[in-house]
């Protein structure tokens, strides 16, 4: 399947998670994410797969645990009030240490806000969302192609770590069609010794479970899930580089804003301004080395974001606000422009990164 | 000498956490009874609950995974549909079935799900000590109706065996007691019946076990069996309420 | 084409303005060009404007959305009036001027008038307006040809109504072929 082929970002997302192995989907129909649900009706019972279209957010990531717990590859998909409602199942896995890929395309809120593109579910999804110390692997595709290669990336991730990989992605990733290769090459397969598939009166029973009643045990449970935390930041944090080898001033954007931002930077760079991005790939692990060596080089950051500044948080804490950083953003489902850009890039390379 | 009584297989050597004459040890002992003679002990995965029986994966010898408030029709729909061979029960108190867990309950029902459901209704919640539940009967004191359950207020019991009989996908709902012996022998044969049309296909099977909380009603075990047949039984007749294989036979 | 051609299509709901979008994409993607194609979506999608961005490029393209248009293709007057002032200088204009009877007041862009809804009714291919007036950007803007055109149709096209292919073509080539 390496020819390439035109194809919305959520329906590269459904394609690449049945390539990846995930043959059980349980949704809900929510704008602007939809095509994911109706990619996963058409072709599961063609493979012999799931497609479950639940009564609720809440029934469909319990089914996901369902399935999660017996050891197969799962996934489901919602857009930002629908993931509000996970969120109490996402505390599950996370508490019970289970694999599953959690989708965000994301629209404006809070509340019922828009339908339109958003990024205003960074702290959701980074910082939590539901209850409880826990993490997710995020991962923020910025092309068609990232949908697919990403989702099949997170679904390695969930199992190697035992954990809920998030795509968090946007309404305008979600709908745009660009070419796509759904060439997802060796999917890797990792043991599950803990996973329900009943006991055949051979092994003691396995359970899957999230309460300790003891506090100790529960502490020392919390205890080795932030040891396995460690490990990630230490060995999947992903990232883009653009232009940042003699770059002054430094854009940082994941998802649809780095798009956007790429325009900005190559008008910028046309008229002599040394600018270059950072464009975080993993939200988390947040790429914080690399900023923090980009702090030592560059003069100011720029952040651009379709919320009110979420990610500007990580990325001073990154830098250890040795540089001041920008927000150049638009919210509610409105996309800033390359101009809108561009006119802060300009903006703070004049400045000379003065607060 | 002959052995004429002991443990059943499908429990565990754990000591039941259960308040002295709660009939959980009961219901417990009559789901792993029919395990055994099914003999589907390896291939049962069971579903447990938020609620007094949160634990239950550690007295039953099958895997068991532990759900949210609520949501175990849920995740026990996940499981199902991830492996239709295995075996799959909830094992789910009243609060958790008939207050927050009502959409997984009747959705369930309504998609045929093949799964068997336990539905153990003590009209209280008992594991937050006494709490009042969707099938506190009226003027029922607890901790949350300290005047009684007032009807003009917080409304009706909700009677789950009634309301699947509704819902066409349910293919079996009954419910039975175990306040006495010849009780208990009806509820053992109704949770054979919800296992053995899990292992025919025959689709969602549920049996509402009325039970009792001797503790959080304040009653002896004793006269919280006389109250199951004095106060319970009446709101809650025992019966048949859905069959529709039976219905069907009968045609 | 010079390196990189932002189109955007705009009209109401059902009048295959997404469907017109995506054959370009699918053309350009034939092409060994890099495409994008974003639609508007939601309930306004529902017999309501419909528009597409639609970028074809030799080089990767950053933003897919297309606020400054160098191709604006209006299938309704709500359209030209809402996106004749975003067309970049020089850019141009195409009018359904069967539905738009409005001229384009700007002086600094090229606009094709063509009666792609009459010319559809005409010939009986009556939901074929969109790839009437999407003949005419074939052969109006530098780069595009009606090579490809069966291959990319074959694309868009599906299976189920490949007998429409034909017609397709059809009206692609009325497109082109038409002078005012």
């Amino acid at each position: 399947m390496s020819e390439k082929v035109l194809m919305k970002g959520n329906e590269a997302i459904a394609e690449a998670a049945i390539q990846a192995g995930c043959h059980h989907y349980f949704g809900y129909p929510i704008t602007p994410q939809t095509e994911v649900a109706a990619y996963m009706a058409k072709r599961m019972p063609k493979i012999g797969g799931t497609f479950l279209q639940a009564e609720s957010e809440v029934s469909a990531i319990n089914m996901v645990i369902g399935v999660a717990s017996t050891g197969k590859r799962v996934m489901t998909s919602s857009s930002s009030p629908g993931v509000s409602l996970k969120a109490e199942g996402i505390s599950y896995l996370a508490g019970c240490d289970l694999p599953a890929v959690v989708v965000n395309v994301q629209r404006g809120g809070p509340g019922l806000g828009g339908i339109q593109p958003s990024q205003s579910d960074y702290f959701q999804s980074t910082k939590g969302g539901g209850h409880g110390d826990y993490r997710n692997i995020v991962l923020a595709p910025a092309s068609v192609q990232e949908m697919a290669s990403l989702t099949v990336k997170a679904f390695d991730l969930a199992d190697k770590y035992s954990m809920v990989s998030m795509i968090l992605a946007d309404g305008t990733m979600g709908q745009m069609m660009e070419p796509v290769s759904l060439d997802v090459g060796e999917v890797k397969t990792y043991e599950k010794p803990w996973a329900l598939t009943g006991t055949k009166c051979e092994r003691e029973h396995n359970i899957v479970n999230s309460l300790y009643l003891k506090p100790e045990e529960l502490e020392v449970k919390n205890f080795e899930r932030y040891e396995k935390y460690k490990s990630i930041e230490e060995n999947e944090v992903m990232y883009e580089e653009y232009l940042m080898d003699d770059a002054e001033v430094c854009v940082v954007a994941f998802g649809i804003t780095s798009r956007v931002a790429k325009n900005a930077i190559n008008e910028a760079r046309a008229n002599g301004v040394k600018v270059g991005m950072i464009r975080p790939i993993t939200l988390w692990p947040f790429p914080k080395k690399v900023l923090a060596d980009a702090a030592d080089k560059c003069k100011a950051f720029i952040c651009v974001e379709m919320n009110m500044g979420q990610m500007i948080e990580d990325v001073e804490l990154a830098i250890r606000c040795k540089k001041p950083v920008y927000l150049c953003n638009r919210v509610g489902g409105m996309i800033p422009s390359p101009e809108e850009v561009l006119a802060k890039i300009n903006e703070v390379n004049e400045n000379g990164g003065a607060f | 000498m002959s052995v004429v009584f002991e443990k059943p297989k499908s429990l565990t050597d754990a000591v039941l956490h259960y308040c002295p004459g709660c009939t959980h040890g009961i219901i417990h002992r009559l789901v792993a009874e029919v395990i055994d003679e099914l003999g589907i002990e390896g291939e049962t995965i069971g579903v447990a609950p938020v609620g007094c029986a949160v634990m239950a994966y550690n007295y039953f010898t099958c895997d068991f995974v532990q759900a949210a408030h609520g949501r175990a029709p849920a995740v026990a729909t996940g499981v199902k549909r991830s492996d239709p061979s295995k075996i799959v029960f909830t094992y789910q108190g009243d609060g958790d079935l008939a207050a927050i867990g009502t959409a997984e309950t009747v959705h369930s029902a309504a998609r045929r799900e093949n799964i068997t459901v336990i539905f153990v209704n003590n009209a209280i919640y008992g594991m937050t000590g006494g709490q009042m539940a969707p099938t506190t009967l009226p003027g029922q004191v607890t901790q949350t109706s300290p005047y009684g359950r007032d009807v003009e207020t917080v409304g009706y019991p909700v009677k789950v065996c009634e309301l699947l009989s509704n819902v066409d996908g349910a293919a079996y709902v009954e419910r039975v007691a175990v306040n006495n012996v010849k009780n208990i022998k009806n509820a053992k044969k109704a949770i054979k019946k919800a296992f053995q049309n899990q292992i025919e296909g025959k689709g969602f099977s549920l049996v509402e076990v009325v039970s009792t909380c001797p503790t959080n009603w304040g009653m002896t075990p004793e006269k919280a069996l006389e109250w199951v047949d004095e106060k319970m039984l009446p709101y809650y007749p025992l019966g048949v309420y859905k069959d529709i294989y039976a219905e069907e036979e009968a045609k | 084409m010079s390196k990189t051609c932002r189109l955007l299509f705009a009209g109401f709901g059902g009048q295959g303005i997404l469907f017109a979008g995506k054959f370009l994409a699918y053309k350009g993607l034939i092409e060994d060009k890099q495409v994008s194609w974003l639609p508007s979506y939601g309930p306004e999608m529902r017999g309501g404007t419909a528009n597409c961005s639609v970028i074809i490029s030799d080089e990767p393209i950053g933003s897919p959305i297309v606020d400054a248009p160098d191709v604006l293709i209006a299938m309704n007057l709500p359209s030209l009036e809402k996106y004749e002032n975003a067309v970049v200088s020089g850019g141009k204009i195409f009018v359904d001027s069967t539905l738009i009877d409005k001229k384009v007041e700007r002086t600094d862009v090229d606009v094709y008038y063509i009666p792609a809804t009459q010319m559809a009714y005409d010939n009986n291919i009556k939901t074929l307006a969109n790839m009437i007036i999407t003949g005419k950007v074939l052969k109006e803007v530098d780069g595009f040809s009606l090579d490809n055109v069966e291959a990319a149709l074959k694309k868009v096209v599906s299976a189920r109504k490949i007998e429409l292919l034909g017609v397709n073509e059809t009206a692609l080539k009325s497109g082109y072929d038409y002078a005012e």
